[in-house]
Order: C-alpha cells, then sequence, then structure tokens
C-alpha cells in the first residue's frame, strides 16, 4: 500500500496517539479550572504553546489554538474585515488559496469589499512586485499562502513580507498549511502578521490547528463565550489535541532536514519515470527549487482526474485529484485554470503528495503502477489518436 | 557568500579605567553563557571588539541572542575573509546586496590595522566605493548621511567586512555591580524594575510573598514565569518564595485597615532584607514609582523604608505608567504581568488605605504582633527556585 494523498491529511504518529491518550486518561482537568487539577492542564497547555512557538521562533502569547486552519483562516480575514474596517476596505490575495481563505473573500466582495486578485505565473506563482503595485490606500489586508496545496508551488511570501514592511497599516496573512514543518519560515523576520498552521498534515491529531497573531494585534473572536485564548476562541481547549499538535510539531521539526532530501530524491525519481516512460503528461507547478518536493502535480490531457485515481486505487496507490476538499465537484480546478491550464489539462490531474511515512518503496510502488496504468487508460480513451 | 561571524560592540565599558578588563571579561563570560545554546559558536575579544564566529548556525538567532545581553551598544553581521582583495570585494558585494534596495546610499570605511596589506585604506575606500556603485545601480555616495556606512577592518590573520549595526541594549554586563534582591510582586512594575537593575551591571535574585489559599498556585507560577523571562537578560535567577499566609491573617486581626498595607510592607521590607543578608545581596529593589498607589506617597516611603537600613533601589521612580508598561511590552513581561490572579498587595486592599501612613502609628500596631516569631518562622519557611534560561520542562510527555 502506497498512501500518497499526505497534503489532504497523514497517518497520525504513533508517538502522538500514545500522547494524546497519556492526556486524555492523566490530564482530564479543565485548564480554566481554579484548583490544582485546571492548573495542571493549563500548564501543559502552555507548554505545548511553547513548543509551536519555538518551530515558529516567535512568542508563546503569539499562538492561539483553533479548530485547524479554516478556522485560522476565517479568523484572520473575517476578524481584520471586521475590526479594520475604519481603515480601508481593499483586500488583495491569489487566485490559488485554498477555499477556507477563497471563500471568504468571496463572501467578503458581496459584503462590498474590494477584492484584488493578483495574476499568477504558468508555474502558479505570484510577482512580489505585482502585490506592491495593487496596493492602495484603502488596503488592509494581504493574503498569500506559503505553498500551495494543489500544485506545491512555493510562494514569495519573504519578499512580500519585505516588500509590505514600508506599509505598516497593511497586516499580511500567510497559509502556512502545507508547509508547517517541512519548509522554515519565521513569520516574525518576514514581517508575516498571522500565519495558519494545522496538526493533521504534519501526521498530528484532526480538530486542532493554531493561528500565530503578532504582538498587539487585534482580531475580533468568531466564538464569544467563556474567553478562552485570551478572549479570541471561546470554547473549552482541547488539551489532548493540543498536546498530540505539540508532539507531532517535535517530530517534524527533528525530521525536517532529512526528509526534505528525501522527498527531493522521490520526486526527482518519479519525474524521471514518468519522463521515460509515459506520453501525454504534463508537469505542473514548479518542478526546481521554486517547487515544495513533497507535492507533485501531473496532468493527463484526455483522462479524468477521478478515473485515474480510481485506477491507481486498485493498485493500492493513493493519491487524489485536486485538493481534497474540492474534489468532490466536477469542475476543473480554479488553481489550475489561473496557472494557464486548459480545461482537458485540469480536468485530468493528479496530485501525488508525500509525508513522513513513506518509505522509497511507495515511491517505487507508485511509479510502477502510474507507468503501467496510465498507457492502458489512455488506449481506452483513445488519447494519441485524437 | 554568507555572514560567518557577528561583530558586538560595547560602549561604555571603554571608559571603565581599571576595572575594564574586569568588566570586558565578565562580558565574555555572559555573551559565552547566553550563546551555549548555539554549540560551536566561538567568543573571542580582540581590540575593544568581540567576535562571534558562527561555525554551521544562521546569524539571525545568535544575534537576537546577543540582543538581549546588557553591555553590548552594537550587533553587525559581519564576512571574515582572507586578506585577499577580490575575497574583500565580494564580501562587500554580499554584505550590500543582503540590504536590498533598502539603503540607497553608503560610505566605505576601511581600515588597514595591518600596514603589510599593500591597498592603504583610503585608497580602499575609493575602489570598493567604485566596484559597489557599479554593481548596484540603485546606490549613490554619500559620506554625510549615509544609509549604510560599509566597514571593512584589515587586520593581522584575516579581513572583516560588515554593514550598518542593530543596536545592543547598552547598560552594564550583569554581575558587575553586586548583588541586589528584588521585592517580585505579579504586576507589571516590578519585573521592569528588576530589568533596569540588571542593566545596571546586578546580579538579581528575588523575593516574593505566597499567601495561598489567598492567592492561588497560579499567582506563584505566574510569578515563577516572570522571574523566568528575566533569566534571559539575566541568567541564573534565585527566587525565593515566602509564605505570607500567617502574617496576612495577623495583620489583618490586630491592625486598623488603614494600616494593613504599611504593616505588610514594612514587614516584607524586613523579611526582604534577611533574606538578602542570608544570600550576600547588599540592596533591596522595588518597582515602586513616586505617588502611583498610597503606598508610594514619599510618606509611605519614609515609614517603610524605616525598618531597614539596607539602600532600597527604585529604578522607575522618575517614569510614568506608560514608560513602565512600554519596556514591560519589550522585555515580554506584560502579557504575563496582566494575567488576572490575586496577588498579596490586592487581597487584602483596605478600602481606604491610609496615604500619609504615620512611623509610630505603625510601631504600635506592629507591637501587637509576635513580630520576630513571624518573620522568623517566614524566613524559614521560604522556598528557593533556581531559574534557568534554559528550563528543564515540567512536562516529559512531549
Amino acid at each position: 500500500m502506497a498512501y500518497l494523498d499526505n497534503s489532504a491529511t497523514t497517518e497520525t504518529d504513533p508517538a502522538v496517539i500514545s500522547v494524546m491518550a497519556d492526556v486524555m486518561k492523566k490530564i482530564y482537568g479543565n485548564p480554566s479550572s481554579l484548583h490544582g487539577i485546571g492548573v495542571k492542564a493549563e500548564r501543559l497547555m502552555e507548554q505545548a504553546r511553547k513548543v509551536v512557538a519555538d518551530a515558529l521562533s516567535c512568542l508563546p502569547h503569539e499562538i492561539v489554538f483553533t479548530s485547524g486552519g479554516t478556522e485560522a483562516n476565517n479568523m484572520v480575514i473575517r476578524g481584520v474585515a471586521e475590526a479594520y474596517h475604519h481603515r480601508g476596505n481593499h483586500m488583495i490575495t491569489s487566485p490559488i488559496e485554498h477555499p477556507s481563505v477563497y471563500h471568504v473573500f468571496q463572501y467578503l466582495k458581496q459584503k462590498g469589499w474590494k477584492i484584488t486578485e493578483l495574476p499568477v505565473d504558468s508555474s502558479g506563482r505570484v510577482n512580489p512586485a505585482d502585490v506592491e503595485t495593487a496596493l492602495t490606500d484603502e488596503t488592509v489586508l494581504v493574503s498569500v499562502m506559503h505553498v500551495n496545496n494543489e500544485v506545491g508551488t512555493i510562494q514569495p511570501v519573504e519578499e512580500i513580507g519585505n516588500r509590505l514592511k514600508k506599509y505598516p497599516k497593511v497586516m499580511f496573512h500567510v497559509d502556512a498549511v502545507q508547509s508547517f514543518g517541512k519548509i522554515p519560515l519565521h513569520p516574525s523576520r518576514s514581517h508575516i502578521d498571522f500565519l495558519t498552521i494545522s496538526g493533521h498534515k504534519l501526521h498530528g491529531p484532526k480538530g486542532i490547528g493554531c493561528l500565530y497573531k503578532r504582538k498587539n494585534l487585534t482580531l475580533p473572536s468568531l466564538l464569544l463565550g467563556g474567553g478562552q485564548e485570551r478572549g479570541l476562541r471561546s470554547g473549552t481547549e482541547n488539551l489532548p489535541a493540543i498536546a498530540g499538535l505539540a508532539k507531532a510539531v517535535l517530530l517534524a521539526k527533528e525530521a525536517e532536514e532529512t526528509f526534505y532530501q528525501k522527498y527531493q530524491t522521490w520526486k526527482e525519481m518519479i519525474l524521471t519515470r514518468i519522463e521515460n516512460e509515459l506520453t501525454g503528461v504534463k508537469i505542473n507547478g514548479d518542478i526546481d527549487d521554486g517547487g515544495a518536493p513533497y507535492i507533485l502535480n501531473l496532468s493527463f490531457p484526455g483522462l479524468k482526474s477521478e478515473v485515474i485515481v480510481h485506477a491507481l486505487e486498485k493498485e493500492q496507490v493513493y493519491v487524489s485529484s485536486k485538493s481534497a476538499c474540492s474534489s468532490k465537484k466536477e469542475e476543473p480546478s480554479r488553481v489550475l485554470k489561473a496557472m494557464g491550464l486548459t480545461d482537458q489539462e485540469a480536468l485530468g490531474s493528479i496530485r501525488i503528495s508525500m509525508g513522513r511515512m513513506n518509505v522509497e518503496e511507495d515511491i517505487k510502488q507508485c511509479c510502477d503502477v502510474l507507468v503501467r496504468t496510465i498507457p492502458a487508460l489512455q488506449k481506452v480513451m483513445k488519447v494519441h489518436k485524437r | 557568500m554568507k555572514a560567518n561571524c557577528i561583530l558586538l560592540r560595547y560602549g561604555e565599558l571603554a571608559l571603565k579605567g581599571k576595572n575594564k578588563k574586569e568588566f570586558e571579561n565578565r562580558l565574555v563570560k555572559n555573551i559565552r553563557e547566553k550563546l551555549k545554546q548555539f554549540p560551536g559558536c566561538e567568543v573571542t575579544r580582540v581590540h575593544g571588539r568581540i567576535f562571534v564566529e558562527l561555525k554551521e548556525h544562521h546569524s539571525e538567532p545568535v544575534m537576537e541572542a546577543c540582543s538581549e545581553v546588557f553591555g553590548l551598544v552594537g550587533i553587525s553581521p559581519a564576512i571574515r575573509t582572507e586578506k585577499d582583495w577580490e575575497k574583500i570585494k565580494q564580501a562587500a558585494l554580499a554584505i550590500t546586496e543582503e540590504q536590498g534596495e533598502r539603503i540607497q546610499t553608503f560610505k566605505v570605511n576601511s581600515k588597514r590595522a595591518d600596514k603589510k596589506f599593500p591597498i592603504r585604506s583610503l585608497e580602499m575606500n575609493h575602489r570598493l566605493g567604485g566596484f559597489l556603485l557599479g554593481k548596484l545601480s540603485h546606490l549613490r555616495v554619500d559620506v554625510h548621511h549615509p544609509d549604510m556606512t560599509l566597514s571593512v577592518e584589515v587586520r593581522s590573520t584575516h579581513a572583516y567586512v560588515y554593514g550598518n549595526s542593530l543596536p545592543g541594549l547598552g547598560g552594564l554586563p550583569v554581575g558587575v555591580s553586586g548583588r541586589v534582591m528584588l521585592l517580585l510582586s505579579g504586576g507589571i512594575d516590578s519585573p521592569v524594575a528588576g530589568y533596569l537593575a540588571l542593566k545596571r551591571g546586578a546580579e538579581l535574585q528575588a523575593v516574593h510573598f505566597h499567601s495561598f489559599p489567598f492567592t492561588s498556585e497560579r499567582a506563584k507560577q505566574k510569578v515563577i514565569d516572570l522571574a523566568r523571562i528575566l533569566t534571559r537578560f539575566g541568567g541564573h535567577i534565585r527566587l525565593h518564595v515566602v509564605p505570607f499566609t500567617d502574617i496576612q491573617t495577623e495583620i489583618n486581626r490586630h491592625c486598623y485597615e488603614s494600616y494593613t498595607i504599611t504593616v505588610m510592607r514594612r514587614i516584607m521590607v524586613r523579611i526582604a532584607e534577611r533574606i538578602a543578608d542570608r544570600n550576600k545581596a547588599l540592596a533591596l529593589v522595588t518597582g515602586e514609582s513616586l505617588g502611583q498607589v498610597a503606598s508610594q506617597t514619599l510618606e509611605s516611603m519614609r515609614t517603610i523604608n524605616a525598618v531597614t537600613t539596607m539602600p532600597i533601589l527604585r529604578p522607575l521612580i522618575g517614569m510614568d505608567k506608560q514608560e513602565i508598561m512600554d519596556i514591560s511590552k519589550r522585555i515580554n513581561t506584560y502579557e504575563t504581568s496582566i494575567l488576572p490572579y490575586e496577588d498579596c498587595c490586592t487581597v487584602f486592599l483596605p478600602k481606604a488605605p491610609k496615604t500619609r501612613p504615620d512611623r509610630e502609628v505603625a510601631e504600635r500596631l506592629e507591637a501587637r504582633l509576635d513580630l520576630e516569631r513571624l518573620i522568623q518562622e517566614a524566613v524559614d519557611g521560604t522556598e528557593v527556585i533556581d531559574l534557568r534560561p534554559e528550563q528543564e520542562e515540567e512536562f516529559s510527555c512531549f
């Protein structure tokens, strides 16, 4: 079995599971309770917060635990819209964002906000100079993701941050869900004001994520109630998941460099096999240093993504069409379309995404199955005769 | 080419005559202590400046760590290279390019300590300036107000090239001025007072008064956390947690409500003095500022001060609340200080504290207490917590 859909979600690391089970058994207190059992839970939570803060080289109180990436993204964009509309009514984003960013901007557009969608080049990258050109006196927020979830292109967020430094009133949000724990990014050094991360993309639990919020910036709360997380996110804290996230972060940090190299080797391995043994294939995104080595997006014009996914599944190779969150709709991916792909190319794309639990054998199996299955499908669909 | 060392400059120290050596040694020791977290980093002192060899470490985190050491006035990433003209040029280009379009104007300031190097410093200025102007078209030379001064030092073994420096914290190296005992509550002021004592080279210990169950475990933990934040600037800090419940109960039973604060603070000073004596600290430090609250009027200070002959340093005396808050935000104690737990000063807060307490009245009220026994019990029951920047974590599960 080769699970190569790690950008959708990952297999939970057994060490994370045992931390979580331990916490559920032993540290069940409510961090808000006054007594010692509550204090203990609170201390554990704060230690976990410090682990995440250290990974981002930021302060513990700049970390807000949320239910995941979607909540953190909503919290920032909707929060900024609510709290800073007196400063202006313009925001800037890219057309290749995750749905939890993209759809919030669509919603704000309906509410009367002016939203600039920056163009991307054929590898799906935003040009930092375009960000600066798009700024107006009304601009309050720029939101650009770090690593794109569909094609893996690394966005120049550090350079965008450096350019935005000159505009202290413009806030900068980065959705780093696909890069955190794999590619280092330090929000304070890159002038990033908000940064989103999620637990289950790095072999941690689902239902937990967090938002880095630069100190001294205020955001309104989406959820009102007991005022947890410094009033930013009410609701009893999900302590087992928070502890699990901290464990996952530590494990990811340990493995970061070795795995980055492994992913590079593996990606090259797949690319070489494909180029030598397949025809009618287009490689999307950036296959050099500008792309995350653990995500690979391929188009087979004339085939349907869904069919490829199932054909590979039959051979126990698990990949994805578009991103998991939008793959149920039968439409060409808007990300691939923004990169200039034709409908045919976009409708026939699959994503291979690697994780820490993968071994070289998985990659070999995937290559073998691809070079066996794709030509068969292409023959049935008469791809080369058209 | 990337920065492979960091150049550290110290200011005031150079003026300190005979003690200079001791100050410099202490500063280097403090930097080494601070950089222990970066194994392999080497700290050396040459001719009034300090070099940190980065080895495989990135410059930013090491520079951040140095920016928490008192006694340094300037921190710059630098490139150490062979004394080869081509290499010096490449280093100068790398340092300048790193700044991008942030700098529009520059000047070159060369020093040739090694007179055997064939290019004289003025000529080096000209040639490097011309070279950079040719490579980077957005640059202009401005010798009076440059955005960046590019410095080149040719020394006996190597050449060093560096650009602008980040400001250091200033002050004196922690440890050169002797030891002090800080009265640390959980509020905004006392950690700032401790920070300022550290800034003037004092080695810090702290005393905290804990009145469980009137004040909670969280309040105590908050103070531990605050002291731990200060270890970033002060290295090792010893925290003395004094059991204060009995004393507060006794004060409330026997004293006028309006005098409880005065008497309480007089007892705190007595206890702090004893703990200071035991630990060879030479002065007490408090976060008092003049006129902020009832216990901080001059009358009140005099009445409280009367119980000790030990100097009480009040580094915040001339500061407004806003200035104090600004520092606490900068040193990152603010977010912890504002956590809403009762501390010993707020639990028994009288409705109308005496703003001009009288010394004799205070003494008369104290005569009703078994003062010596209470103080001795508190001192003997004191819990000692040693805090260091690199702390063992409480939970080992991750």
